[in-house]
């Protein structure tokens, strides 16, 4: 048992993922310049790319990938959740109301 | 009981007595953080869905941040991707119990969060100057939810990046934070025109310099890797929040020329 997260890596992953994550914003920028996909898909394709960042934050910088199992899947699990069920309820709403032309 | 508690030195505490197995596997500490950022991330996340519901829905919503605005929130993207580095080693430094190691990385990401506040206070101001309001903007007037929107939800993130600051000032400095705490919070009275939003915001300071003061004063202590830790983890979900925010405000509404 464990009080402070501590394991054995070495800080240079932290450096690799902080460049990931500085990679990732300037994939961003550039697909925003872009503007290759229409605004309902442009967001669904920057949600999903800051998905996989925070999911690089929360993994290592807030190292929730070295807690617990249980701690780890009833967080991930609970959040997740929530943002599927917002999702799902207003998204396709939001795409209704496009196509009705309301505004 | 026995197989229901632990020794202490199984928990490593070092303080005699025997205690239960915590459920999570972490002090009660960071459960707490942890239980607080799980709240404040759906806080986020409604403000967040809300902000997309209405982009997406309305055809007309403007696209007014040029060149300049796209790189100046780069900019502060990369400050604050940074300073979760810098905050990540601080961690490492009270691991270790390196004192003024931990407390030069925590000065370091406070000193990025800090140029983060500065540049999107540019930003603010100079959308205000061209008559961004809370209820019109010069784009598009009839979406006059998008000054609503934005300032809800980038004043919201700033608000969290200023008390994150404070917070890791009290945690790096303890009360020789507070007369620094004071100085800014007057000069920043003194010295911000009158006509700026943030010459009333920086009472946000004063604020914080109160609850600080009662904080260091009612309950001094020496704080140690996991105050360091938890205030890491408040520290990386106002990042966190920050990767959602500047793709769906800023890079849906870039004007391309």
């Amino acid at each position: 048992m464990h009080d402070v997260a501590i394991h054995d890596d070495s800080k240079g992953q932290y450096f690799w993922v902080w460049g990931a994550l500085l990679a990732l914003t300037a994939v961003e920028v550039w697909l925003g310049y872009r503007q290759i996909f229409q605004p309902v898909h442009m967001l669904e394709v920057l949600l999903g790319l800051s998905v996989v960042k925070s999911a690089l934050i929360i993994a290592y910088f807030m190292h929730l990938k070295f807690e617990i199992a249980l701690m780890r899947w009833l967080l991930v699990c609970s959040v997740v959740a929530c943002f599927i069920i917002m999702y799902f309820f207003f998204f396709p709403d939001a795409g209704r109301i496009l196509r009705l032309g309301v505004h | 009981m026995a197989d229901a508690t632990l020794e202490h030195n199984a928990v490593g505490h070092g303080i005699p007595g025997a205690y239960e197995a915590p459920l999570f596997g972490a002090y009660s500490k960071k459960v707490g953080m942890w239980l607080f950022l799980a709240s404040d991330s759906l806080t986020f996340g409604a403000l967040l869905v809300a902000f997309s519901y209405n982009r997406i829905s309305n055809p007309a919503w403007p696209t007014p941040f040029a060149v300049e605005s796209i790189t100046n929130a780069s900019i502060m993207t990369a400050c604050l991707l940074s300073s979760s580095l810098t905050m990540v080693l601080a961690v490492f430094a009270a691991q270790r119990k390196d004192r003024a190691w931990t407390r030069n990385w925590l000065l370091a990401t406070m000193a990025f969060g800090t140029a983060f506040i500065v540049l999107h206070g540019r930003e603010w101001t100079h959308l205000i100057h061209e008559g961004m309001t809370p209820f019109t903007n010069p784009w598009a007037p009839s979406v006059p939810q998008f000054g609503g929107t934005f300032f809800t939800l980038t004043g919201m993130h700033m608000l969290h990046v200023t008390i994150g600051v404070i917070y890791l000032g009290v945690i790096a400095l303890r009360k020789k934070f507070l007369p620094i705490l004071a100085a800014l919070w007057i000069a920043g009275y003194f010295l911000i025109p009158t006509d700026s939003v943030f010459h009333y915001g920086i009472h946000v300071l004063g604020i914080g310099l109160i609850v600080a003061t009662v904080i260091l004063f009612l309950k001094p202590k020496d704080y140690d890797a996991h105050d360091v830790e938890v205030s890491g983890l408040y520290w990386h979900f106002v990042d966190l929040v920050w990767m959602f925010i500047f793709p769906l405000v800023y890079l849906m509404s870039t004007k391309i020329v």
